[in-house]
C-alpha cells in the first residue's frame, strides 16, 4: 500500500488524456509546489477541470476517458496499482463547482469521511466536527443547529460546509474547481481568506476563471489552452510579463 | 369550419361529462349498496356459512402483500441499483433486462397467474397456497419497482456522488448512505403504488391461492382468498350486497394506500432534503 | 457487492425465461400435436367430449370484438375528455378532476366486473338486448372501456401538455380560433404520445380477466351478436384451468401462449412507439459519463 507522508507536492509528467477519440490534454508537464495555492486559468474548454480531476481520479467515473503520463503527488505514483483510489482521495480532497452538501444534517455531512474511514466513536467525532467547521471558519455560524438538515444553509455556508466536510477526512491536498463561481462577492471574499489561511498546511489547486481571484489568491498560475499548458510560474510573472503571446492575450481579455 | 370545431368541443365537454358520470357511478353504486352491509362483525367476524366475513380475506390479503414485498422490492430496488449506478443504463446486458422488464410489464395477469399455477400448484405439488400466489405476485410487480426506483436514482444529483467518492468513499457506501436515502422518497412511494397493485390484482390469485373464503390460513403453505377474490366469490355465489361491502373495503384501502405513497413519500423528501426543497 | 445487484438484474431475465419456457414447452407441444391451424382457427371447443375438440377460434375472435369495441368507446371518450380538460375546462377544475380520475384508475378491475355484473349486465338484459341475454360482448365492451378511461385521459393529458405552448399561441396569431388551434395543431402534435396511450389501452383490454369474465356469460361459442353469452382468452384460462387436468389443461395453457403472443406483439409495437422520444429524454436526464 503506497501511503501519501511527507511533502505534498504534485508531479505532472507528459500528461496526455483522451476522451474517445478527442485529445483533451496534450502533453502536460508541470511540478506544483506544496503548501502553495496554484491556480489553473484558460478559457472554457481548454482542460483545466479535466486536468484537475487527475489528482483525485475523479476521471475514473467518466467513460472513455484515458489517462497517459506519471503523476505523483508526494512521492507517490497515484496511478499505481498499490495505491487505494479511496486512500487517495481521502488524501486529495476536491471542492466542487456547485456546492453538493449531502441531504443530511451539518455534523453528518462533516462527519461522513471519518464515519467511512473507521471512526465511530462520539467524542471523537465531535471533536472533528469542530476542529473542521472552525477550520472552514463557519463553525460559529452553525455550531448552534449542527443537527439541521444542511440544504437549509445558504449557497456561500455550503460551500464552506464542502469545504470542511473536505478538511474532516484530514487531506493533505485540496483541489478546488471553481469553488466560488455560483456564489456571491462577500461569499467568495471568505473563502478566499479561508484558502489563505488552509494553505499553511495544504497545498491548494484551484480551477478559475476568474483572473482577479487568481492575483488575489494564487502563489502560482498556470494557463491552458486548447489542452496545452502554455504558461506556468510564479503569478505576479505570469500577469505582469508573461512570456507567451497567447498568455498575455488571454490575461489582457482579448479572447476567451 | 368554425362550426366543426365548436361542435368538437362541446362533444368534448360533453366526453368529459360521461367520463366523470361513468367513473362515479361504479363507487357511488360499491358506496351505496356496500355500506349498509359493512359491520365490524362482517370485516373482522368469524367467518360463518350463514354470515361470510373478510377476516379470511384480509389475513390472506396481508400475508400476499408481505410475501410480494418482501421478495420484490429488495430486488427491484437492486436491480434499479445496477441498472444505474453500475452500468449507467447502457450496454447489451442492460438491453436486455429493460426489455425484459418491459416484456414482464406487458404480460397479463391471467397469465402470470396461468405460470403460478403451472409452476407453484402443479411442478412445485404445493397445490394451491398462499405462498404461491404470493410469488406470482412479486413477479408480477418487480417490473413497477426496477422502473420506478430507476427513475428515483436518476433524479439523485450527480453532484452528490461525485462529493461522495471524492472523500474516498467506496461505490457500495455511496450507493447504500448517499444515493438510496436521496432517492428514497420516490422509492417508497412506488413500493406503496405497488402494494396496491397487489391488493388489487384478483385474476392471478385465482389460479393460483384457490379461493378459500371461508377459513383462515393456517400457514402460509395453506389455501386461502383475498379481498379482491371475495368480491368475485360473493358476486358469483349470489351475494351482492356482501361483493359491494368488500368492495367498500378494498376501495377505501387502495385510496388511502394511493394517499399514503404521496404523502409518504413527500415526508421522506422533507426530512431528507430538509424545508430547503 | 455488484455480484447482488447484478443478479438482481438478471432475475427479470430469468423470470421472463422461465415463464415464456413453462408455458411454451407445456403449449407449443399441444398446438402442434392438436395441429395449428385446427386450434387457432377451429370453432369448436368441447374438452369434455369423448373426442374432444380443441378450437379457441370463439375466444380469439370475442377477444378482438370486446378489446376493439372496448378501446373504441374508452378512446372516444377519454381523447375528448382529455381535450376537455386540456382547454374547455375551469382551470382551478382540472387538477382536482385529474387527481380523481388518477384515484380512479387505481379501481381494481374485480370491482369494475362487479358493477357490470349487476348494474350494466341487467340494465343490458331489460332495455336494450333484442335476445334478452344482458351477459356478452356489448357489456364486456362498456365494462372495459370505463375501466381503461382513466388511463386514457391521463396518457393522453400527458400528451398534450406535452407539446409546447408556442404552436398553440403562434396558431392563435394567425387568427385561428381556440378550437381551430387545439383541434388543428396540438391535437395532431400529440399523436405520438396519444397512440401510445391506445396501445397500452389496447394491451390493459386484451389482457383483462376478471372485470370481462364477469360479464362475459362464458360459453364458448362463435360469436354472433352483442348479446350473447361468450368467452374471450382471459376467461378462457380463468374459467378452465382450476378444473382442468391432462389434455384440457395443456390446451388452457396453450390460450395462454397465444395470448402471450398477442400482448407480446403489442408490447414491440409499444416500445417502437415509445423509442425514439424516450432515448432523447434519458439522454437529457443522466449527464453522468459525458463529455465536457
Amino acid at each position: 500500500m503506497n501511503e501519501f507522508i511527507g511533502s505534498m507536492n504534485i508531479i505532472a509528467k507528459s500528461c496526455n488524456l483522451y476522451y474517445g477519440d478527442f485529445h483533451a490534454l496534450k502533453d502536460v508537464n508541470i511540478d506544483i509546489p506544496e503548501k502553495e495555492i496554484t491556480a489553473l486559468i484558460g478559457p472554457s474548454g481548454c482542460g483545466k477541470s479535466t486536468f484537475l480531476k487527475i489528482f483525485n481520479r475523479m476521471n475514473d467515473l467518466v467513460e472513455g476517458c484515458r489517462i497517459e503520463g506519471e503523476f505523483r503527488i508526494g512521492g507517490v505514483d497515484i496511478f499505481d496499482k498499490g495505491t487505494d483510489v479511496n486512500l487517495l482521495r481521502k488524501n486529495v480532497g476536491m471542492v466542487f463547482q456547485k456546492p453538493n452538501p449531502f441531504p443530511m444534517s451539518i455534523y453528518d455531512n462533516i462527519a461522513f469521511a471519518p464515519r467511512t474511514f473507521g471512526i465511530t466513536k462520539k467524542s471523537e467525532l465531535d471533536d472533528i466536527v469542530e476542529g473542521s467547521l472552525r477550520r472552514a471558519s463557519i463553525w460559529d455560524e452553525v455550531k448552534d443547529r449542527l443537527r439541521k438538515n444542511a440544504l437549509g444553509m445558504s449557497g456561500g455556508q455550503q460551500q464552506r460546509l464542502c469545504i470542511a466536510r473536505s478538511l474532516a477526512a484530514s487531506p493533505k491536498v485540496l483541489l478546488m474547481d471553481e469553488p466560488t463561481s455560483a456564489l456571491d462577492p462577500i461569499s467568495t471574499g471568505k473563502i478566499e481568506e479561508l484558502m489563505d489561511e488552509l494553505k499553511k498546511d495544504l497545498t491548494i489547486v484551484i480551477v478559475t476563471h476568474n483572473m482577479q481571484q487568481a492575483t488575489r489568491i494564487a502563489d502560482k498560475t498556470a494557463f491552458f489552452l486548447l489542452g496545452e499548458l502554455v504558461e506556468y510560474g510564479n503569478t505576479d510573472d505570469i500577469f505582469t510579463s508573461p512570456r507567451d503571446e497567447r498568455t498575455e492575450r488571454y490575461i489582457t481579455g482579448r479572447f476567451g | 369550419m368554425r362550426k366543426l370545431y365548436s361542435a368538437l368541443k362541446y362533444a368534448s365537454i360533453a366526453a368529459l361529462m360521461i367520463s366523470l358520470v361513468a367513473l362515479m357511478a361504479v363507487v357511488a353504486y360499491v358506496l351505496i349498496n356496500g355500506v349498509e352491509k359493512l359491520s365490524l362483525n362482517f370485516v373482522f367476524g368469524e367467518y360463518h356459512p350463514d354470515a361470510p366475513t373478510l377476516l379470511p380475506a384480509l389475513i390472506g390479503t396481508l400475508e400476499l402483500v408481505a410475501i410480494a414485498a418482501i421478495i420484490a422490492v429488495p430486488i427491484g430496488v437492486a436491480s434499479a441499483v445496477f441498472l444505474v449506478e453500475y452500468t449507467r443504463n447502457k450496454g447489451t446486458l442492460v438491453k436486455i433486462i429493460q426489455v425484459a422488464t418491459e416484456t414482464l410489464a406487458g404480460i397479463p395477469s391471467i397469465v402470470y397467474g396461468l405460470f403460478g399455477y403451472l409452476i407453484f400448484v402443479v411442478a412445485f405439488g404445493w397445490g394451491y397456497s398462499i405462498i404461491g400466489g404470493g410469488i406470482t405476485l412479486a413477479i408480477m410487480i418487480l417490473p413497477t419497482i426496477v422502473r420506478s426506483t430507476q427513475e428515483s436514482l436518476l433524479s439523485v444529483q450527480e453532484g452528490l456522488r461525485e462529493g461522495a467518492y471524492a472523500l474516498g468513499t467506496s461505490k457500495v457506501r455511496t450507493i447504500f448512505k448517499i444515493v438510496l436515502p436521496s432517492a428514497a422518497g420516490g422509492i417508497v412511494t412506488a413500493v406503496i403504488l405497488a402494494i396496491g397493485r397487489v391488493i388489487s390484482e384478483s385474476a392471478v390469485l385465482i389460479l393460483t391461492i384457490g379461493m378459500v373464503v371461508n377459513k383462515v390460513p393456517e400457514s402460509l403453505m395453506a389455501p386461502g382468498t383475498s379481498l379482491a377474490l371475495d368480491i368475485y366469490y360473493f358476486a358469483n355465489h349470489g351475494r351482492p350486497d356482501e361483493a359491494a361491502a368488500a368492495a367498500v373495503v378494498l376501495l377505501v384501502l387502495v385510496v388511502l394506500l394511493n394517499l399514503l405513497a404521496g404523502w409518504v413519500g413527500k415526508l421522506i423528501k422533507k426530512s431528507t432534503y430538509g424545508e430547503a426543497k | 457487492m455488484r455480484g447482488v445487484f447484478l443478479f438482481s438484474a438478471v432475475f427479470s431475465i430469468i423470470a421472463l425465461v422461465t415463464i415464456t419456457v413453462f408455458l411454451f414447452a407445456s403449449g407449443v407441444p399441444f398446438i402442434a400435436k392438436t395441429g395449428f391451424t385446427k386450434f387457432l382457427f377451429g370453432s369448436d371447443w368441447i374438452p369434455l367430449a369423448d373426442t374432444p375438440s380443441y378450437g379457441i377460434f370463439p375466444m380469439i375472435v370475442a377477444s378482438l370484438y370486446v378489446t376493439a369495441l372496448s378501446v373504441v368507446i374508452g378512446i372516444g371518450i377519454g381523447l375528448f375528455t382529455a381535450i376537455a380538460l386540456y382547454r374547455f375546462c375551469p382551470r382551478r377544475l382540472v387538477a382536482p378532476i385529474r387527481q380523481m380520475i388518477n384515484l380512479l384508475a387505481g379501481i381494481p378491475s374485480v370491482i369494475y366486473g362487479l358493477f357490470g355484473m349487476t348494474v350494466i349486465v341487467p340494465f343490458i338484459r331489460d332495455y336494450i338486448s333484442p335476445s334478452g341475454v344482458g351477459y356478452g360482448i356489448l357489456s364486456a365492451s362498456l365494462v372495459l372501456g370505463v375501466m381503461i378511461l382513466p388511463t386514457i385521459v391521463s396518457v393522453s393529458l400527458d400528451a398534450l401538455t406535452g407539446v409546447p405552448n408556442t404552436y398553440y399561441e403562434g396558431a392563435l396569431a394567425l387568427g385561428a380560433s381556440k378550437e381551430q388551434a387545439t383541434f388543428k395543431i396540438m391535437l395532431p402534435a400529440a399523436k405520438s404520445g396519444m397512440l401510445a396511450g391506445v396501445v397500452l389501452a389496447i394491451g390493459r383490454a386484451i389482457g383483462e380477466t376478471m372485470a370481462v369474465i364477469m360479464v362475459i356469460g362464458g360459453s364458448p361459442e362463435m360469436p354472433e351478436s352483442l348479446f350473447q353469452s361468450v368467452r374471450t382468452l382471459t376467461a378462457n384460462i380463468a374459467m378452465g384451468a382450476m378444473e382442468s387436468s391432462g389434455d384440457t389443461l395443456a390446451a388452457l395453457i396453450a390460450t395462454g401462449v397465444v395470448l402471450f403472443v398477442f400482448t407480446l406483439i403489442l408490447n414491440i409495437s409499444f416500445s417502437v412507439l415509445k423509442r425514439d422520444k424516450s432515448d432523447k429524454h434519458t439522454e437529457k436526464k443522466r449527464k453522468w459519463g459525458t463529455k465536457k
